[in-house]
């Protein structure tokens, strides 16, 4: 029989198993020998919410979805083209995904009596032997007979024989898309570099996969993804937490500063933390705080004495710091403050990702306690982002809250990565033993034009001064329950933040017209989306047009011009309509919601239908 | 003009700022020994930090000519843990009273004795909230009638000594407001120590909770009650009249008409099963055969300090893989070219 070979743009495959089948590996290893063989990738990992669910149950299942092109792509895709079932609880809880005509490749082992009961199928009821899956193109393999009788002679156990089953379908899928294996068998090779027998099955394991499909009659056309045209350069594949922790290290530097990182074990944020500890070369300094309040506690105290003072959490522990975070407003000190969302509110869904503390993180402190916010929009975004964040805190002397989301922090791309010397430095406005004295003495609130005030550390000759959470002179920073004074310095501490709108970049159509019928503005996560969809409709001659807010707090000098531009504003958010409360009671502009709250990212489907509807309604 | 700290006299550590106390409070007995204290220390105000919380003892920074922060409440001994980390050099005080540091701020409290960050901490002890009018704190006695206990309180105290002992203090010290002499030279030891050194003082709160401690701090009932605890010496109270000795595992309290000194429990505040003990010593002194409570030194330890170890860490890496470049940084280990 001859084997095919069919041209596609784009494929999106989920692999899907129990936790310990090893799926996250899988599809990371995919990904990176998709990316470096030049196609486009977008990943999104997606775990079950205990860390060890009972085996073979839907509440188990752990996902990896990629998408890789030949085109430029933004999300992970909406619709799966492959699903790869693990066991008969994988299917169930992914079927919903699968596009019609859409090929399921079954571990036939993982669909025994036990399987099914475990993933509430009725007795005897597999959906690979009655007519449910008509629609779809199954492929039934006993992945876990295969891979045993292929390590037969390996010496391993049952046990460690069972755990390289992961190889054998990524052998499989190799095959498929006609896929070379040399990137993962170094990868193999590297990773069980001291443990010779189990680098060898992994690796025999991986080719019994391969030729398994290049020999079984079977399978009759494989697929190839050309890749695509991406702007020239050096990449690398990188996560958004990756690229948090990194741009922490780099604007440190950039600042001459010492990175101080106070944090608390929290999901999805913890992986910044276990990032940051890896490079204490750097001088990063990382302390895991007793708590949440501890840990942003820790960070003031760090900026307090001249160092660069960051702490991280998701939206429980960004309650916990609230109060803490105001006193930085007061203090007026350098302080970043990481919010990697997930679903709330409480404990809410730590697995999974929401755009719900928008709210929180522009208004949720006692008092007038303005801060500014920033938000990243995919992955690699999150090292330019976060380095702005940094340059915004040291150089305004304000506390900063940096958003990012379940979706971003997991997720990874390709990056075409800078180069050290291309990012600017940021500059700390230092006090000075002398020039900072004045015929009053020293005065700790005395400010410049950006009303940003001096930094003073301990260690500074004649310098010394006392700051606190109580309300404070104008100037002098004593003290004072002056009626006037509250008045005026809420007011400074509000201006100090509307200020920075003057050094950020003004907001820019995205694609499309720059004025029309309507504006998709997006903010964060839902960016990959957007641009999908936006495309999509654009290329079909629709009148729509995507805007993304990078700052949130204050928002982009021209935004307002910008909206009144189109008339029609559609806001897509991961959240029960945040930003289209904050931007109708701001600008009057009677923006329309697009709201998901599912603990899952929007689709560019969704959004395409939305943007449909809307149109039409005009 | 900048002096010399060997220069400094009491003045140059004040501020100009009022200091607000009620007429008659502790705090200023303890504002006038500290002052005193690091006049003498030879530490430069500018390498000195004060950092307090909430309550009336948090107002101390405000008026020490250092540099200080006065934080939230319970938090000042978290802010000082960042602070130590960050900037080893400094000498870090945290104010702080048994509300803010024993109720709010407990557990931070616990974790800064327990990583020894080279610290020292005066906990003003008060056995009441003044600050927000005479409500009962965690070290108020069972019974306690204040404005939130009218029927008297519910709460088991802490006894403060035992507590940071569990919690890994390696400098455990109690002085008292009303004698000056001995609290200078606690605060001299805590200044001298290595690691969080943790000192109680007994605190007069004129106005909410007068004469808690009037017991060990009154001429009449002081000698009875109290026991001034000396490095290699017995422990004899009451005009020498009385004694501790220890009686298998359990300490006794004895006429020295009955014993002689070298029969007493001499101190060793390196002994830590004696230090237990001696936190221990937390009688009612209306109950007959009150153990007397003891001030001074109770234990001291010299133990690994977290922000030396927390650059060791940054050397060692430094050492074995070489200064950080951020290039190879932002490049990570696996990259294509396109
Ligand atoms: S309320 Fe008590 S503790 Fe507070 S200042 Fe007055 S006397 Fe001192």
């Amino acid at each position: 029989m001859t084997k095919t070979t069919e041209k596609k743009r784009d494929v999106v495959i989920l692999f899907a198993g129990d936790s310990g089948d090893g799926m996250q590996l899988t599809g990371s290893l995919f990904s990176n020998t998709s990316a470096e063989y030049g196609n486009d990738i977008s990943t999104f990992p997606n775990f079950p919410a205990e860390i060890r669910a009972p085996q073979g149950t839907v509440a188990g299942v752990s996902g990896f979805k990629l998408q890789f092109a030949s085109v430029d792509i933004f999300t992970a895709g909406d619709e799966v083209d492959v699903l790869v079932s693990m066991n008969a609880a994988a299917l169930k809880a992914n079927l919903s995904q699968l596009k019609r005509g859409g090929t399921i490749i079954a571990n036939t082992s993982g669909f025994d009596k036990k399987n099914l009961r475990l993933a509430k199928y009725g007795d005897a009821e597999s959906p690979l032997l009655d007519d449910s899956l008509e629609e779809y193109r199954v492929i039934e393999i006993d992945i876990s007979k295969m891979t045993k009788e292929a390590l037969v002679d390996s010496g391993l156990g049952a046990k460690e024989i069972e755990r390289c089953k992961n190889m054998f379908v990524l052998g499989f899928l190799y095959w498929m898309y006609n896929r070379k294996l040399e990137n993962t068998e170094v990868f193999i090779k590297n990773k069980f570099a001291k443990k010779q027998q189990i680098m060898d099955a992994n690796i025999k394991a991986l080719k019994a996969g391969y030729y398994f499909g290049d020999t079984n009659e079977t399978f009759t056309s494989r697929y190839e993804v050309e890749s695509a045209s991406l702007p020239e350069g050096e990449y690398r594949s990188i996560m958004g937490n990756q690229a948090t922790a990194l741009g922490l290290i780099v604007a440190a530097k950039k600042a001459g500063l010492d990175l101080f990182y106070g944090s608390y074990p929290i999901t999805p944020a913890s992986d910044i933390l276990h990032e940051l500890a890896r490079h204490k070369n750097y001088g990063v300094k990382t302390f895991q705080a007793e708590d949440e309040i501890a840990a942003v506690c820790a960070s003031i105290g760090a900026s307090f004495g001249g160092a660069f003072g960051v702490t991280a959490s998701s939206g429980p522990g960004i309650a916990l710091k609230a109060e803490a975070i105001g006193l930085a407003i007061m203090f007026e000190l350098p302080l970043l403050v990481i919010n990697v969302q997930r679903g709330g509110p409480s404990t809410g869904l730590p697995t999974k990702t929401e755009q719900s503390d928008l709210m929180q993180a522009i208004y949720g402190r006692n008092g007038e306690a303005p801060m500014v916010v920033i938000a990243p929009h995919s992955p690699s975004d999150c090292f330019d982002t976060i380095i702005e964040a940094a340059r915004i805190s040291i150089e305004h002397m304000v506390p900063v809250m940096f958003l990012s989301d379940g979706y971003i922090a997991n997720g990874s791309e390709p990056w075409k990565f800078p180069s050290a010397d291309d990012i600017a430095a940021i500059k700390p406005k230092w006090a000075d033993s002398e020039k900072s004295m004045t015929d009053r003495g020293y005065l700790p609130y005395k400010r410049d034009e950006k009303l940003v005030r001096e930094w003073a550390i301990p260690g500074m000759k004649e310098l010394q001064h006392r700051i606190g959470g109580l309300e404070k002179d104008d100037e002098t920073g004593n003290v004072s329950y002056d009626p006037e004074n509250h008045e005026k310095m809420v007011k400074i501490r509000q201006q100090k933040v509307d200020i920075v709108a003057d050094f950020v970049p003004e907001i820019e159509i995205e694609q499309g017209e720059d004025s029309g019928k309507l504006l998709v503005l997006g903010w964060g996560s839902t960016y990959g989306a957007i641009m999908t969809a936006v495309r999509e409709l654009i290329a079909e001659g629709k009148p729509v047009s995507h805007a993304h807010i990078r700052y949130l707090n204050p928002f982009p000098k021209n935004l307002g011009d910008v909206l009144d531009r189109f008339d029609k504003v559609l806001i897509p958010e991961i959240n029960d309509r945040q930003l289209v409360h904050i931007i109708n009671s701001k600008f009057l502009k009677g923006a329309l919601p697009l709201s998901k709250i599912q603990g899952m990212p929007i689709t560019s489907k969704e959004i395409r239908e939305k943007i449909l509807e809307t149109l039409n309604e005009s | 003009m900048t002096k010399n700290p060997e220069d400094y006299t009491s003045k140059d550590l004040a501020t100009d700022q009022d200091v607000r106390w009620c007429p008659g409070c502790g705090d200023y007995s303890i504002l006038k020994q500290m002052q005193g204290t690091l006049a003498e220390a030879g530490v430069a105000v500018e390498d000195t930090v004060f950092v307090s919380g909430i309550g009336c003892s948090s107002r101390f920074p405000y008026y020490m000519n250092t540099y200080g922060i006065h934080s939230i409440h319970g938090r000042a001994t978290a802010m000082a843990s960042g602070l130590k980390a960050a900037r080893q050099d400094l000498s870090v005080w945290v104010i702080t009273g048994d509300g803010d540091s024993l109720s709010i701020g407990g557990n931070h409290l616990i974790h800064l004795l327990r990583r020894n960050f080279d610290v020292n901490v005066v906990l003003f002890n008060n056995e009441i909230y003044g600050l927000t009018k005479g409500q009962y704190s965690p070290t108020s006695p069972k019974g306690q009638v204040t404005k939130s206990t009218p029927m008297g309180s519910l709460d088991h105290p802490f006894n403060p000594g035992a507590l940071v002992m569990g919690a890994g203090s390696t400098f455990v010290a109690r002085s008292m407001d009303r004698d000056p002499k001995h609290m200078r030279e606690i605060l001299k030891a805590a200044s001298d120590h290595k690691g969080t050194s943790f000192i109680e003082v007994y605190q007069n709160c004129h106005v909410f909770n007068d004469g808690a401690f009037g017991v060990y701090t009154d001429k009449d009932s002081k000698a009875m009650t109290t026991i001034f605890l000396k490095d290699g010496e017995p422990l004899v109270f009451a005009g020498e009249e009385k004694g501790i000795r220890l009686n298998g595992m359990k300490p006794e309290l004895v006429s020295l008409s009955d014993y002689s000194k070298e029969d007493l429990w001499i101190h060793d505040s390196s002994d830590r099963y004696k230090a237990l003990m001696l936190t221990e010593f937390f009688d009612d002194q209306s109950k007959e055969d009150a153990l007397p409570r003891p001030f001074g030194i109770i234990y001291q330890e010299d133990r690994f300090r977290y922000e030396e170890a927390m650059q060791d860490q940054i050397d060692k890496a430094v050492e074995v893989k070489g200064e950080g470049d951020l290039d190879a940084l932002i490049r990570g280990g696996h990259t294509w070219s396109v």
